[in-house]
């Protein structure tokens, strides 16, 4: 890594395994679930959350020393209110149809505690580039989850990816469909996503058992 | 040196193998195992979870055979070959041969899948984790077939199995661990899975999709449809329910409804027989009956006062007299089965009274208020699985409570 130092490599490797926000930390689940039925939506949802944390963590870290800390979360919320109307506004701009299907989710990125969460952890007692680094580590854990929940999702929901039908047609049938298979409409409802996430969690844990808490 | 003792001393040669649990497994069914408990307490018991387990299939078993019969009586008087019954249970239109070998050939796969991909899983499970196999799946096995409609596509039922066994049970810890009835986890997956499958008119009689799929071709003009009592209420038809013979034959089982599930009769006797054996518990039976009828009747008041009138959409099951409503769909099986299930099902007496009366009492409030899922028992067990354990917890502390106070009335 001649890029970043071994450090700061950390700050992006490990959210996205070993201590990855969504399977482990268990925060950002109810985006996970409402938005992850389609995979481009994942895709939108996982870069928007890079913009806003990225950009925001830079600024909390930033003004981080002139923030008084009895208002800090008010700060904090104004902060990333701002960056949630430029993606929501940049959305509607250039992809109204997208902005559509996604609703009031990204406007609910505001409440996604994965941001507040790296605000108060990291970003409040650390320099901007390492609060940088740490926000699109953590952006990115959140969205590889999101991307392979989608994945499973919209393939095994709707039969396609990203809108195209990789196992055929199921009016027409053909492909897999001529042999009588099936869309699983549980796929596309929220608790299906929930036991993705859950099934995800099991995988993660029994490859490396040191993840496993002990109650 | 027989059989008996070879087995043993294969198993003790081959101690340290890893598919050991499997192989115990087949030998328990046929032998006693010869290892003993050293230290502690010994208690001897005759009914161990096999023979538990034993018991209720047999319990299940005239709800399979009368399924079977069903199932090619439904499929030829679709198609006009046969006469409706007319002379009660033992009318000879329904006993034939004919019949029976239409259901066998066609439920005796969905047996035979279940059982397999379950099993298959069980076993799988016990050699990774290194413990024996766990006997829980016989029920489970036999269930499935029973609760699912006759022309199910074999594969959807294996996707299914595996996700109830793995996702409502194994991850659990494995039999006696898990929060829901496999059973019923298995059906509710293909029911929100493959809703077209699981309801509508066109799934409860063996060939009426078809026929559905030759009419769109033009192949095939008559179309055969077989739809439920329960389904045909939810949509206000009420000419098939209003005769009286109607009314014996859902007592006795010769209606359109999942394969096993659809003889009250049968049920019946087979929740007497979980009594007698004291398998079942018959406190959740009959609060379950007592909170369905205590519903059906708040609604049958509902519709006297005239609120609810004949162009509501909720008339049709409303208005359904209360006793009614314990014959139809697949309350009777679901309660007597499936609710009384000791793992899933609250272990305090009082708890299973209170259990028991909102299982019956939401079934057929879902049953009503939400015609998209005309099966509201699945949904009602379900719900009050997870709940369960709070009931419990609640009567225990409620228990506790009361005895501290007597305790404090003594030291006072």
């Amino acid at each position: 890594m001649g890029l970043l130092s071994k450090k700061d490599a950390a700050l992006i490797k490990d959210p996205l395994a070993d201590n990855n926000p969504i399977t482990i930390q268990v925060l950002g689940i109810c985006s996970a679930l409402a938005i992850t039925a389609q995979l481009k939506a994942s895709i939108v949802m996982t870069i928007s959350v890079i913009f806003v944390l990225g950009v925001g963590n830079v600024v909390i870290s930033l003004i981080r020393n002139i923030i008084p800390s009895k208002i800090r979360i008010i700060v904090q919320l104004t902060v990333v209110a701002a960056l949630v109307i430029i993606v929501d506004q940049v959305l509607k701009a250039f992809s109204y149809q997208l902005s559509k299907e996604l609703g009031a989710f990204i406007g609910l990125i505001i409440t996604n505690c994965i941001i507040m969460g790296r605000f108060e952890a990291f970003a409040l007692g650390n320099g901007p580039w390492k609060s940088f680094l740490d926000g699109v580590g953590n952006a990115l854990g959140y969205g590889i989850i999101l991307i392979i929940v989608g994945f499973f999702r919209e393939l095994l929901g709707s039969g396609t990816l990203l809108g195209f039908k990789v196992l055929g047609d199921p009016i027409a049938k053909t492909g897999l469909y001529a042999f009588g298979y099936e869309n699983n409409g549980f796929m596309l409802l929220a608790p299906m996503a929930l036991i993705v996430v859950g099934v995800l969690i099991w995988v993660q844990r029994s490859r490396n058992k040191a993840l496993i808490e002990d109650h | 040196m027989g059989l008996k003792s070879k087995l043993h001393q294969f198993k003790e040669k081959n101690r340290d193998k890893k598919w050991l649990p499997a192989f115990s497994a087949i030998h328990t069914f046929l032998f006693l195992p010869n290892e003993t408990t050293h230290g502690g307490t010994h208690i001897k018991v005759a009914d161990d979870l096999k023979r538990t387990m034993n018991t209720v299939i047999m319990a299940m078993l005239p709800c399979l055979i009368f399924g079977m019969f069903n199932a090619g009586y439904q499929h030829h008087l679709a198609l006009g070959e046969i006469q409706a019954v007319t002379q009660g249970f033992f009318s000879p239109e329904f006993w034939t041969m004919d019949n029976f070998m239409v259901g066998f050939w066609k439920i005796l796969p969905l047996v035979i899948v279940s059982y397999g991909v379950g099993l298959g899983i069980e076993f799988i499970f016990a050699i990774i984790k290194g413990h024996e196999v766990e006997e829980g799946y016989l029920v489970t096995g036999m269930l499935v077939p029973l609760i699912v409609p006759i022309d199910i596509p074999l594969w959807m039922l294996a996707v299914a199995v595996v996700f109830g066994v793995v996702i409502g049970k194994e991850v659990f810890g494995g039999t006696g661990m898990n929060i829901l009835n496999p059973a019923l986890t298995i059906r509710a997956f293909l029911f929100f899975a493959y809703p077209t499958w699981m309801s509508g008119d066109k799934v409860w009689v063996h060939g009426a999709k078809e026929r559905a799929n030759q009419i769109a071709t033009g192949e095939n003009l008559d179309a055969i449809s077989g739809e439920t009592i329960l389904g045909s209420l939810a949509q206000n038809s009420k000419e098939m329910v209003d005769s009286a013979t109607d009314i014996w034959n859902a007592f006795y089982g010769f209606i359109p409804g999942s394969v096993g599930e659809t003889s009250a009769i049968l049920i019946l006797l087979g929740g007497l027989f979980l009594i007698f054996t004291k398998i079942g518990s018959w406190r959740i039976m009959l609060s379950s009956v007592l909170g369905a009828i205590a519903m059906g009747l708040i609604f049958n008041g509902v519709v006297d006062t005239g609120i609810v009138g004949e162009s509501s959409k909720f008339y049709g099951l409303m208005s359904t007299t209360w006793w009614h409503h314990l014959l139809i769909g697949g309350f009777a099986f679901g309660i007597v089965f499936m609710a009384t299930d000791p793992v899933t099902a609250s272990q305090t007496n009082k708890g299973k009274w209170i259990y028991g009366f909102l299982v019956g009492f939401i079934s057929i409030m879902i049953r009503v208020f939400n015609p998209a899922y005309p099966e509201g028992v699945m949904l009602a067990i379900l719900l009050m699985n997870v709940f369960a354990p709070t009931i419990d917890h609640y009567v225990v502390r409620g228990n506790v409570k009361k005895r501290m106070k007597r305790l404090k009335v003594k030291t006072a």
